[in-house]
């Protein structure tokens, strides 16, 4: 499994990866999968103990891992670190690292060059939406840049 | 002309970020070719930078950003049509462009041409909120409250790569109006806002959401009546966050917003919209008045002004030219000006197909928006051309201009106003040929005082169940129907997308294709024969009911 990093965050490695449905019953388990279908809220009780939650994507096309990770940061301020994993491209890196996402395991096919998640994080100069992201204007109107 | 009239004029900001993704299509381009990227991974990359296959080509479609573009944006198009199509461009019902011989090597090149004129292709497809459809009378009609291009701007920005709903379930549509009398169909679309002005002079959204056409045809339900515009944002980013975690991904054909929102009721999706925006940090999403004015700033706003007699003069020009006067009467609408007058050119020649204008055409309308009104062009989503703000006393001058290239036809509003989509000629969805029954109805009601006779009447003609001729919607509505190789056309009427949206109905058996005109033109006489004093088609429809209608179109003698 390789990891890449989206951000500052350094990608932790867990022994113990569970799921859901198992969390409640594994009180060592610091790292939680989430499919595409859970609902975040449910990790309410447990996010203090937990460092990862890797949301797993069945289909590059399925957006729904977005809005789950949007939720851990908005909603529950979730401070550990998220990850990606499944079927992504590299041309979703920012999309995943402005909706929260700090690392990704990298495809097997010739989807996890580095150098394609590397290049496509640095494509766009400005954004035209806030994310959850520390951010800044450019100059008037809606355009945003990250605040390095 | 230094500062285009009627949308947001970019900056280099802007420009840069079209050069990026101009960039990153080219290298999606080249990790195809080179094998990286399979061709299921970048069919929905492509579609997002508006690239389709169709049945014999590769189809470009361009984004024209609330329907307005400016002359030398228009010649650009045109520009492109000639070098790299067969000559002609296609405006479609989403107020877009697109071109139907496009080959996939030159689509970079192309897209660097339009970046030239600060266009692109972004969002015209996909998963994802496509290009914000508004009023073609935006900041011209008389009737308008609130001028929406501002905010169908606004709308565009936000949307544009939006991190989170990029990969929704199922396309996402977006219409906006600030007038009383809907110009959008806002209550067909995925999301539809109609703005009036508040009590603080910011203006407030009704939203509606989950209508739309297609195999499910659905009248959007209200939302919300009045959301405040610090708030437009967040309602809508908590409106699609529902959607993209609770849309079904299962069925292409159940993945529309209208579909959850039938299947929750608009009252749970209300409850799930409210909370969101109760955990959501709303000053995050806080559309600021700075931010409103910025981009206001960047709209230039026509000086309108004109002759004292203006009006005068139009008035004597109609008299001494019954011609003219016909055209004036179809193809023109109330200005909020008394010196100027909206104008709309027709792009459904008698026998034509609808929408389609050559490169030729496309020039001499950009010259003619240069010399009449401010050299701004206006794409309607019945798929004709507006000019927004010609002087009264100019407008015969105007109208002899179209004339010279084939485009004062007199029919706007009328039954020769066929939308059509592009049908089996061009889709690979498909059923039927829409352009040559459109052609054909065309030409059975080519004569423009008939037309004026039968008056308002709308026809919508959809290949096939996808419905993106909106046939629903159209008082009488075409659906084109494959039986056992043959073409059929299903009869609908009484659809309407205007206020007091309704789905039209199905008449009866669909038809063959060669009895489908006689039996419309039947249709017609049966509404000739039998109106009262002042009533369009729908009103007698409504009058006397469905059956003299079927009965009169089933009529085989």
């Amino acid at each position: 499994m390789k990891l890449f990093e989206l951000g500052e965050r350094t990608a932790q490695v867990h022994d113990v990866l569970v799921t859901l449905a198992e969390l409640a019953e594994r009180d060592d388990a610091r790292a939680v999968l989430l499919e595409s279908a859970d609902d975040p809220a449910l990790l309410k009780p447990y996010l203090n103990r937990l460092d990862l939650v890797v949301l797993r994507f069945p289909g590059f096309r399925d957006g729904r891992g977005f809005t789950q990770a949007r939720e851990l940061r908005e909603y529950l301020r979730f401070s550990g670190e998220i990850r990606a994993e499944g079927h992504i491209l590299p041309d979703q890196a920012a999309f995943l690292r402005r909706c929260g996402v700090d690392s990704v395991v990298l495809p097997k096919d010739g989807n996890g060059d580095p150098a394609l998640w590397e290049k496509q994080l640095r494509q766009f100069p400005v954004a035209y939406q806030r994310s959850v992201l520390p951010e800044r204007s450019v100059g008037p109107g809606l355009r945003v840049e990250e605040v390095s | 002309m230094s500062i285009p009239v009627g949308h947001y004029q970019y900056d280099p900001i802007d420009r840069d970020f079209l050069q990026a993704r101009i960039a990153e299509f080219e290298g999606q381009v080249q990790r195809r070719l080179d094998g990286t990227l399979s061709e299921d991974e970048f069919k929905p990359l492509r579609l997002m930078n508006g690239l389709y296959l169709q049945l014999h080509a590769y189809m470009l479609r361009v984004a024209i950003p609330y329907g307005i573009l400016d002359s030398r944006q228009l010649r650009k198009l045109g520009e492109i049509a000639r070098r790299y199509d067969r000559d002609y461009g296609h405006f479609t019902t989403r107020q877009n462009i697109q071109f139907n011989w496009i080959r996939l090597e030159d689509t970079p090149a192309i897209l660097r041409e339009l970046a030239e004129v600060d266009m692109h292709a972004i969002q015209t497809s996909g998963n994802c909120i496509r290009n914000v459809t508004a009023d073609e009378y935006a900041g011209a009609a008389a009737d308008e409250l609130v001028d929406p291009r501002v905010h169908a701007e606004i709308l565009r920005q936000w949307s544009t790569l939006h991190p989170e709903f990029t990969f929704l379930p199922r396309k996402f549509k977006i219409a906006i109006s600030g007038s009383p009398n809907d110009r959008v169909a806002a209550r067909f679309h995925d999301i539809g806002i109609l703005a009036r002005p508040g009590a603080d002079g910011a203006p407030v959204f009704r939203i509606f959401v989950g209508g739309g056409l297609g195999r499910t045809p659905i009248i959007g339900e209200e939302l919300f009546d009045s959301v405040r515009e610090e708030h437009l944002l967040a309602t809508l980013e908590a409106i699609l966050r529902v959607y993209n975690a609770r849309g079904r991904r299962d069925n292409i054909y159940k993945a529309r917003i209208k579909i959850l929102v039938q299947a929750i009721g608009v009252e749970a999706y209300r409850e799930a919209v409210e909370a969101e925006l109760a955990q959501m940090d709303l000053e995050r999403y806080r559309l600021t008045p700075e931010a409103v004015a910025a981009i206001r700033s960047r709209f230039a706003v026509p000086q309108l002004e004109a002759p004292a007699d203006a009006d005068a003069v139009l008035a004597q020009q109609r008299r001494d030219d019954p011609l003219f006067d016909r055209w004036v009467r179809s193809n023109t609408h109330v200005h909020r000006d008394p010196g100027h007058i909206i104008a709309t050119v027709s792009l459904k020649p008698a026998g034509g197909i609808p929408g389609d204008a050559t490169s030729a055409q496309i020039a001499r309308l950009a010259d003619l928006a240069d010399a009449y009104s401010f050299g701004e062009i206006r794409i309607t989503h019945l798929q004709n051309v507006v000019l927004g703000h010609v002087r009264k006393d100019r407008l015969r001058d105007l109208w002899l201009g179209l004339s010279e290239v084939g485009l004062a036809e007199a029919n706007i509003g009328l039954i020769g106003d066929i939308v059509a989509c592009p049908g089996l000629d061009y889709c690979a969805l498909a059923n039927a040929r829409s352009i040559p029954i459109a052609q054909k109805l065309g030409a059975r009601f080519a004569d423009t005082a008939l037309q004026a006779e039968i008056g308002a009447l709308r026809i919508n003609i959809s290949g096939c169940i996808n419905a993106c001729g909106h046939h629903h919607a159209g008082h009488i509505g075409l659906l084109g129907v494959d039986k056992r190789g043959e073409e059929f056309f299903q009869l609908t009427v009484g659809g309407r997308a205007e206020n007091g949206a309704a789905i039209g109905t199905i008449l009866g058996a669909a038809l063959p294709e060669d009895e489908t005109v006689d039996a419309i033109a039947r249709l017609v006489d049966c509404y000739l024969g039998r109106r009262e004093s002042g009533e369009t088609f729908l009103d007698t429809l409504t009058r006397l009911g469905h059956e003299p209608f079927r009965e009169a179109a089933y009529e085989t003698v």
